[in-house]
């Protein structure tokens, strides 16, 4: 059974109450066309679970593959300096096709960042040693593809299909439940 | 993972009887073998003597599951070479199924065609799965004397991960440094 090795801290991308029941962590790639799915059913479970539930999201761009991924990881972190964390994270998924750096650009010039420090963080690849951070959390915690989900601090080998993962995610609850 | 912290093989029992011979373990010297990894080339083990290797038995290219754990470690690649490990693919494949497989994926290291005898060198590993012809997803690491440190197999539909192989290699590297 593989375990988280690092825990959920503060300065992880998080939605929902840091005391939620349940937290889910979700190892991605913004190309990787699964966790483009995942992404959909993802926000139904949020909008069913609502306060009960804690995403966390953290980067696990498969390069080699993928070859916008980290780019797209880049430009993620990049708004997320500006708080448009979450505007990008959707944006990257919902047009995984239009991953280019003029696409990514435009996404960030509909959040109204400053695009001249978006660009500037870009170029420089800012953020790169936090996504290899994460990208290493996750090889020592068993994420063994994309996309790899924890429960809990434990690894989901499961479907993330929405029946399975909610329910997953429902006995994860009852079972921390006094 | 259970597998990075299992000295012994962590197959299944009822999984055995599909398996020829048993899994080579921890001490036991890595038997030497060479394959061809490109139409005009071969790869033998012991030309790797004086580092570690990580020996990643899966069974065929192309599927899924095979695809991702290759993926991985090609990602990973960075965090082996610190060690100084070489990574060798195995599978029961012809040579210019690998050859398709590692463009298409952009691999960064050479995989070997166990395919005449078929299986033979997954044998010698004790790996080999009977009943339908190609390796199990099993890894070894073996030091830089050609020792096998650790081994593991998964269950057929499991990606493994790349932890397990870094606990070991970090083990290696432990020892190395603590003298004989």
């Amino acid at each position: 059974m593989s375990k988280l090795t690092v825990p959920v801290r503060p300065q992880d991308h998080l939605i929902g109450p840091t005391n939620a029941p349940v937290t889910l962590v979700e190892y991605g790639d913004f190309e990787c066309p699964y966790c483009g799915q995942a992404h959909y059913i993802l926000q139904e479970i949020l909008e069913k679970m609502g306060s009960e539930l804690l995403f966390v999201f953290r980067h696990f761009p498969l390069t080699q593959v993928h070859p916008h991924a980290e780019a797209a990881a880049l430009a993620a972190e990049a708004a997320g300096v500006q708080g448009r964390f979450w505007e990008m994270h959707d944006a990257l998924f919902e047009n995984q096709r239009a991953l280019e750096d003029l696409e990514i650009l435009d996404y960030a010039d509909s959040f109204d960042l400053d695009l001249g420090q978006f660009e500037e963080d870009m170029r420089k690849a800012r953020h790169l040693p936090r996504i290899k951070e994460d990208f290493m959390s996750g090889v020592r915690s068993g994420v063994n593809g994309t996309p790899t989900f924890f429960i809990n601090g434990v690894r989901h080998d499961g479907s993330y299909d929405f029946p399975v993962l909610t329910r997953a995610l429902r006995d994860a609850a009852m079972a921390r439940a006094p | 993972m259970t597998t990075a912290i299992q000295k012994e093989s962590s197959l299944p029992r009822e999984t055995r009887p599909a398996l020829v011979g048993s899994v080579l373990q921890p001490g036991t010297l890595a038997p030497d073998f060479t394959l061809q990894t490109t139409p005009d080339q071969t790869v033998s083990l012991r030309d790797f003597l004086g580092r570690p290797v990580v020996l990643v038995f899966y069974p065929a290219d192309w599927s899924p599951v095979c695809g991702d754990q290759l993926s991985l470690y090609n990602e990973v690649l960075t965090e082996f070479k610190k060690h100084k490990a070489e990574v060798l693919g195995i599978s029961v494949d012809g040579i210019w199924c690998h050859l398709a497989f590692e463009k298409d994926r952009k691999l960064r290291f050479p995989l070997l065609s166990d395919f005449e005898p078929k299986g033979d060198v997954a044998r010698k590993y004790g790996v080999f799965r009977q009943s339908s012809g190609v390796a199990e997803r099993a890894l070894f690491v073996i030091d830089s004397e050609g020792t096998i440190r650790w081994s593991t197999v998964s269950p057929i539909g499991v990606n493994p991960g790349a932890d397990g192989i870094l606990t070991a290699l970090e083990e290696l590297s432990v020892r190395k440094q603590a003298g004989p």
